[in-house]
């Protein structure tokens, strides 16, 4: 794991152009629609996570790519490790690098879309919940695609339609906040995708690897 | 003792290579000959466990590698075409990361000593991307040397390497033998080596 956060930190630009596209798509939808209060609290929800999905699903052709292409995932799949514990560094490794920035700088975002102030915590909180699920779903299908030509296209069409539950808890917390309710059943729920994602996708994403790997 | 038995090899809808038998113990040296595309590669990476036969089965001390498992993975080491390296870390880092990943930590000394056994103490902290195709082999040798395997699998170790590094690398195969070490390699070049028991494997 400290070696992808030491890799990632050799290769800060590409971190930093998932968080600006982030920001950028976030920012979009207020220029476009105009400054009418009730409409962007209503889409806030939606476009920030929506936006969120897309710029994890960005850098998630690297998570194995680079290691694919220099010999590096051959032998760290060779090593005395389990499969599980090797992906599973990534996962995070991936997290800290790819999401993490993004949950710290959503804040910031929610304030564009004049949410009230405990929207905005439930933003940081769901992001925080759901985010690791978009790394370790995402680790499938970028371990499925690695080494295929229209990888990234591949990617996104297996990947996209997995993040569903968590897009929709995810803004589905974030407007129960706006609207006045409790939101812990949906971050309740999104917490239950966190953990049944981190004990069974590891392990998928293991085979997966082997077999591109051979 | 590492057992080969029946193995068969289908690249697409060609046969590589069909009921391959062989056996190597403690000490011995198995030269892999072949021309390009006979399967000297595929059977290597069958024999390490990175790819399944279409037949037959490989077997570690009598055991199947299949349901050994990481076990296996513990007394394998394997260097393949690709060196393995990351261009944006030093030698040093290289070294120390893989061999930590493989569960051995290396004190600084002890991978500085590594580099120099390669003739790379020079460059120890240069990123890996400036050193020469010669020199980045010889750092992706340095992976055997800490690694305590029993087996070494090596697929055209001695690509690219300048005279000095060939017989570099001739000298800690046959230390690694002496030691009661295995290995298997593939290569096109004669290796000329002075160690009792060597196999000659030939693919066509």
């Amino acid at each position: 794991m400290w070696r992808d956060l030491i890799l990632a930190w050799r290769r800060r630009a590409d971190v930093l152009a998932t968080l600006f596209f982030f920001v950028i798509v976030t920012s979009l939808f207020p220029l476009g629609i105009g400054p009418e209060r009730e409409v962007l609290r209503t889409i806030a929800p939606g476009v920030v996570w929506v936006a969120a999905l897309l710029a994890s699903m960005l850098s998630l052709g690297r998570t194995f790519g680079n290691d694919y292409q220099d010999g590096t995932l051959e032998q760290l799949l060779l090593t005395p490790q389990p499969a599980y514990l090797v992906v599973l560094a990534k996962v995070i490794a991936h997290w800290i690098v790819a999401e993490l920035p993004l949950v710290l700088v959503a804040p910031v975002l929610g304030l564009q879309f004049g949410l009230p102030q405990n929207s905005i915590a439930i933003i940081v909180v769901s992001l925080l919940l759901g985010t690791p699920v978009l790394s370790v779903i995402g680790s499938i299908g970028a371990a499925l695609t690695l080494g295929l030509r229209a990888a990234n296209v591949l990617v996104a069409l297996l990947v996209l339609p997995l993040y569903i539950p968590v897009l929709i808890f995810g803004s589905g917390a974030v407007q129960a906040s706006v609207a006045g309710t409790s939101p812990q059943a949906w971050l309740l729920l999104m917490g239950a995708t966190l953990m049944v994602s981190l004990v069974f996708a590891p392990w998928a994403t293991g085979a997966a690897l082997k077999i591109s790997v051979e | 003792m590492l057992e080969a038995k029946n193995l068969t090899c289908v690249r697409g809808t060609r046969r590589l290579f069909k009921d391959l038998n062989f056996s190597i113990t403690a000490g011995e040296l198995v030269e892999l000959r072949g021309p390009n595309g006979s399967g000297k590669t595929s059977l290597l990476r069958i024999l390490c466990g990175l790819a399944t036969p279409a037949a037959g089965e490989v077997h570690w001390q009598g055991q199947n590698i299949r349901s050994l498992g990481e076990e296996y993975s513990a007394v394998v080491a394997y260097l393949g075409h690709q060196n393995a390296i990351k261009d944006e870390l030093s030698a040093m880092e290289n070294l120390r990361i893989s061999s930590a990943c493989a569960g051995k930590v290396l004190s600084l000394s002890e991978a500085q000593e590594t580099l120099k056994r390669v003739g790379l103490s020079q460059q120890q902290n240069l990123p890996a991307r400036v050193l020469s195709a010669g020199q980045r082999r010889r750092l992706a040798m340095t992976r055997l040397l800490t690694a305590d395997a029993r087996l070494w699998i090596l697929d055209e170790v001695l690509t690219s390497l300048d005279d000095t590094a060939i017989n570099l690398s001739r000298e800690f195969i046959t230390e690694h033998l002496k030691n009661g070490g295995m290995a298997i390699v593939a290569t096109h070049q004669d290796l000329n080596l002075s160690v009792p028991r060597i196999q000659q494997l030939q693919l066509s």
